[in-house]
Parts: C-alpha cells; sequence; structure tokens
C-alpha cells in the first residue's frame, strides 16, 4: 500500500517555489490592478456623480458581499460555456483584481472624503486648479488617511488569492494540495506553506509599517 | 481697487446679500462687522468667486469677477483670502506650505519659491518654524502661516474672514499684530471681524452689516465711537 505514496523530498522543493512565485505573481497584479482601479472608482464616488454612484455603487456592493471562491467559479465556468475559457491565471487575475478593486474603491472614497471643503477653498484661493488642488492636496491628504487600510486589503488579498486554486491556478495551496495526497504528510507541509504566506506577506507588513512611520504627521 | 455694485446673493430661498454696495480704495483697510449671518462672510466669498452672485456686479481692478470669460484662477492670485480655520496643509512643513502656491500657480522654480515663502514667514515671524509640521504649532502660529501663505502670492489685496474667531483667546494678540503690521505697510485689506478695538484702530473705514445690507458704514472711529444708525448702536453696545 505504501508504494502508492512517496514522501516528501527536495525534489519537491521545485514545485513549492512554483506556487510561492505563482502566489507573489497573482496578488501583485491583484493589489496593483486593484489599486489603480480602486483609486479611479473611489476618487469618482468620491466627486459624488449620482450616476457613476449608481452604476458603481451595486457593482461594488456584489463584488464585495458575494463570496471570491463562488465569483471565481462562476466566472470561469461562464467563459469556458461562453466559448472563449481563459487560462486559470488570467480568469484569477481578472476576478482578484476586481474583488481588490471593490474593498480599495471604498478604502480610497473614504480617504478622499476626509479631506475638509474648507482645506479645498483656502487651495482654490490661492489660485490653484481644481487639479493642481486634487493632485496637490487631496490626494495626497487623503491617501496618507487611508494608507493603513490599503495595507490591510493588501495582505487580505495575498491570502484570498489561496482561492484561486478551486478554478485550477497553481499556486502555493494547490501545489502544497498536490504535494499532500501524494505524500500523506499534510501536517508538514501545511505548517510549511504557512511558513510561506507568512514570508510573502511580513515584507509587506514591515514596510507598510515603514512608512507609515516616515508619513506621520 | 475693488467695486462691489449693488450685489444680490442667495443661497435657496435665504437671500443673503440684499444689494450691496462698497468700493475699497487700493491701500485702504476696510472692517467689516455684524452679528452672524448678516452676509458679511459671503461678501467674502463673492469677491474671491468662491460664491457666485445672482444680481449685480464685482469688479477687481476693472475685471468683472463673475464674467464668464474672467479665468477665476488667475483673479485670485490677486485676492489673499484667509479663512476661520487655518487650513494648513498638513503633509507638508510650514515651508513648503507657503512655498506650494508660488511653484505651481505662478510656476515658480523651487528655489525662488521657496525664498519668497521663507521672506514671508519671516515677515510673520515663523522664520524658525520653516522645517516644522503645522500641526506640531499652535493655532495663532497656523493662522499666521495661513496669512504667509497668502502673501507668498503676492497679491494686491487680502480678505480676511474672521480670521481671529476659532483662536483661543491668548492667541488673538499675535495674528491681529501681524495684520496691523500689514496695514501699516499698506495692503489693501478687507477684514471681517468680531474685534472692535481692532476695526476702530486698524481700519480706514468701518461698514456694518445687517440682514444683508450695509447699514452703517464711515470713517472707523466715528462708526465704533459714535454710530449714527440705531442698528449699529444696538450692536456695539451688545458686543462690548
Amino acid at each position: 500500500m505504501n508504494s502508492l505514496f512517496t514522501p516528501l523530498s527536495w525534489s519537491d522543493s521545485g514545485l513549492i517555489l512554483t506556487g510561492v512565485w505563482n502566489t507573489v505573481i497573482i496578488s501583485v497584479v491583484a493589489i496593483v490592478v486593484g489599486t489603480i482601479l480602486g483609486l479611479i472608482v473611489g476618487f469618482a464616488r468620491s466627486e459624488s456623480n449620482k450616476v457613476v454612484n449608481a452604476v458603481f455603487g451595486s457593482l461594488l456592493d456584489v463584488l464585495r458581499s458575494v463570496p471570491l471562491i463562488i465569483q471565481l467559479i462562476l466566472f470561469s465556468t461562464f467563459m469556458g460555456a461562453a466559448g472563449s475559457p481563459l487560462a486559470p491565471f488570467v480568469a484569477g487575475s481578472i476576478v482578484l483584481s476586481l474583488y481588490t478593486m471593490a474593498f480599495m474603491a471604498e478604502v480610497f472614497r473614504g480617504g478622499f472624503e476626509s479631506v475638509s471643503p474648507s482645506m479645498q477653498t483656502a487651495a482654490r484661493s490661492l489660485g490653484m486648479t481644481k487639479w493642481q488642488t486634487i493632485y496637490h492636496i487631496r490626494l495626497p491628504i487623503g491617501l496618507r488617511a487611508v494608507f493603513p487600510s490599503w495595507l490591510g486589503v493588501s495582505l487580505s488579498v495575498i491570502k484570498d488569492s489561496a482561492l484561486v486554486s478551486v478554478i485550477g491556478y497553481m499556486e502555493l495551496l494547490r501545489t502544497s494540495e498536490q504535494l499532500i495526497s501524494r505524500t500523506q504528510q499534510p501536517l508538514e507541509i501545511l505548517i510549511g506553506v504557512g511558513i510561506f504566506y507568512f514570508i510573502i506577506s511580513y515584507p509587506l507588513s514591515y514596510y507598510g509599517r515603514y512608512v507609515e512611520r516616515k508619513m506621520a504627521i | 481697487m475693488i467695486s462691489v455694485q449693488n450685489v444680490h446673493k442667495s443661497f435657496g430661498d435665504l437671500e443673503v446679500l440684499k444689494g450691496v454696495s462698497l468700493d475699497v480704495q487700493k491701500g485702504e483697510v476696510v472692517s467689516v462687522i455684524g452679528g452672524s449671518g448678516s452676509g458679511k462672510s459671503t461678501l467674502l466669498y463673492c469677491i474671491n468667486a468662491i460664491e457666485t452672485i445672482n444680481s449685480g456686479k464685482i469688479l477687481v481692478d476693472d475685471v468683472d469677477v463673475h464674467a464668464k470669460s474672467t479665468n477665476k484662477d488667475k483673479l485670485r492670485q490677486k485676492l489673499g483670502m484667509v479663512f476661520q480655520q487655518w487650513n494648513s496643509f498638513p503633509h507638508m512643513t510650514v515651508l513648503e506650505n507657503a512655498a506650494l502656491a508660488p511653484r505651481i500657480v505662478k510656476k515658480m522654480s523651487k528655489e525662488e519659491a521657496m525664498e519668497i515663502a521663507k521672506k514671508e514667514l519671516e515677515h510673520v515671524g515663523l522664520g524658525d518654524k520653516l522645517d516644522v509640521y503645522p500641526t506640531k504649532m499652535s493655532g495663532g502660529q497656523q493662522q499666521r502661516l495661513a496669512i504667509a501663505r497668502a502673501l507668498a502670492m503676492k497679491p494686491d489685496y487680502m480678505l480676511l474672514d474672521e480670521v481671529t474667531s476659532a483662536l483661543d483667546p491668548e492667541l488673538v494678540g499675535e495674528v491681529l499684530d501681524t495684520l496691523r503690521l500689514l496695514a501699516e505697510e499698506g495692503m489693501t485689506m478687507i477684514c471681517v471681524t468680531h474685534e472692535m478695538g481692532f476695526a476702530r484702530d486698524v481700519s480706514d473705514r468701518v461698514a456694518y452689516f445687517h440682514q444683508g445690507v450695509i447699514a452703517e458704514i464711515g470713517e472707523a472711529r466715528q462708526v465704533i465711537t459714535d454710530p449714527q444708525n440705531p442698528l449699529t448702536q444696538k450692536f456695539l453696545s451688545k458686543v462690548r
């Protein structure tokens, strides 16, 4: 019976590192794309444009309320059924990025709205144009205010990326699942994977604290 | 010259300015006094085109402030404004606060903008605070920063909207001293204020606002010490 299983060996490290790399890549894509889109949507929402708010408001609500795992399966299945199946990485990146965007948009909206209108009036009274005021006053003050929340969302994206395994993306969790079914050593492998997630997340968290200290005003 | 001609301004159904006319000559200091809600702050906002007007006309150096063709950003460079709340930019040092507008609005080089900002900050007595962040300073110091920040744009006029109202009483003096200095240097100013002593001693003329109209205007000492209009008399007897 035992011959069905082969124990964990050094030759598996290549597989694990591929998983680590894939987790890092999809997380970075989701955080970068989610941040950029979130900035745009969050700004538009803070400008209280009624049309934008109605459209994006409900879209954001859906993206934030439906579990990510369901979104991944539905999107991936839908694209397949629609005749243009996407590679797991592509489908996963799209869903995870939009999911991230939904959280980032609300974070940034809160930041922009925290900059008082009188501060902006003061800037305008110095002769600054609307866009100069946005760029030099509203953006930097608003972003500083929400940096800790941005960091929190980013860290959870790294962990949420584990769910992309359900549509077949070979990230860290899925590689570990494969190893577990082959080696039957779940304890060792899951501890190792946990450590890898920590190693991926910790630099971001550490760097975040450093940035927060530098920005402390 | 700033020329306000029969200006009407409403917020919804509420008419705040009901036909206000006021000419302020170059070099003149005019204080505007009156109860809250009398429209005095709104007048400043209209002069600076922060608020629109419903009818009438406001000319600044013969430029129609509210004409569609007027570049309001350009116009505001002439009109320095300081508010009740100092609105320091919290993410910049004191020096950067004052140098920002000269650099990005007037497109000065960084060095040039810093030089002018430094000079104005020394002018208001903040020469030793250049690299401090404004949130570390008192309200009085931040308000003087707001004055220096406006002055760094080399405005021809200063509009001051109750600049000492939000300050702790012991900090009012330092800000009024700064304004007094500006008046002595010949800066043209319109000061909306509750400081009657300041209005009497520093300004050339005082205008008393009552329910959206100027009820009385005249030489400063006369209006404060010997008001002619019963409304002015009543107001002054209450604030003293």
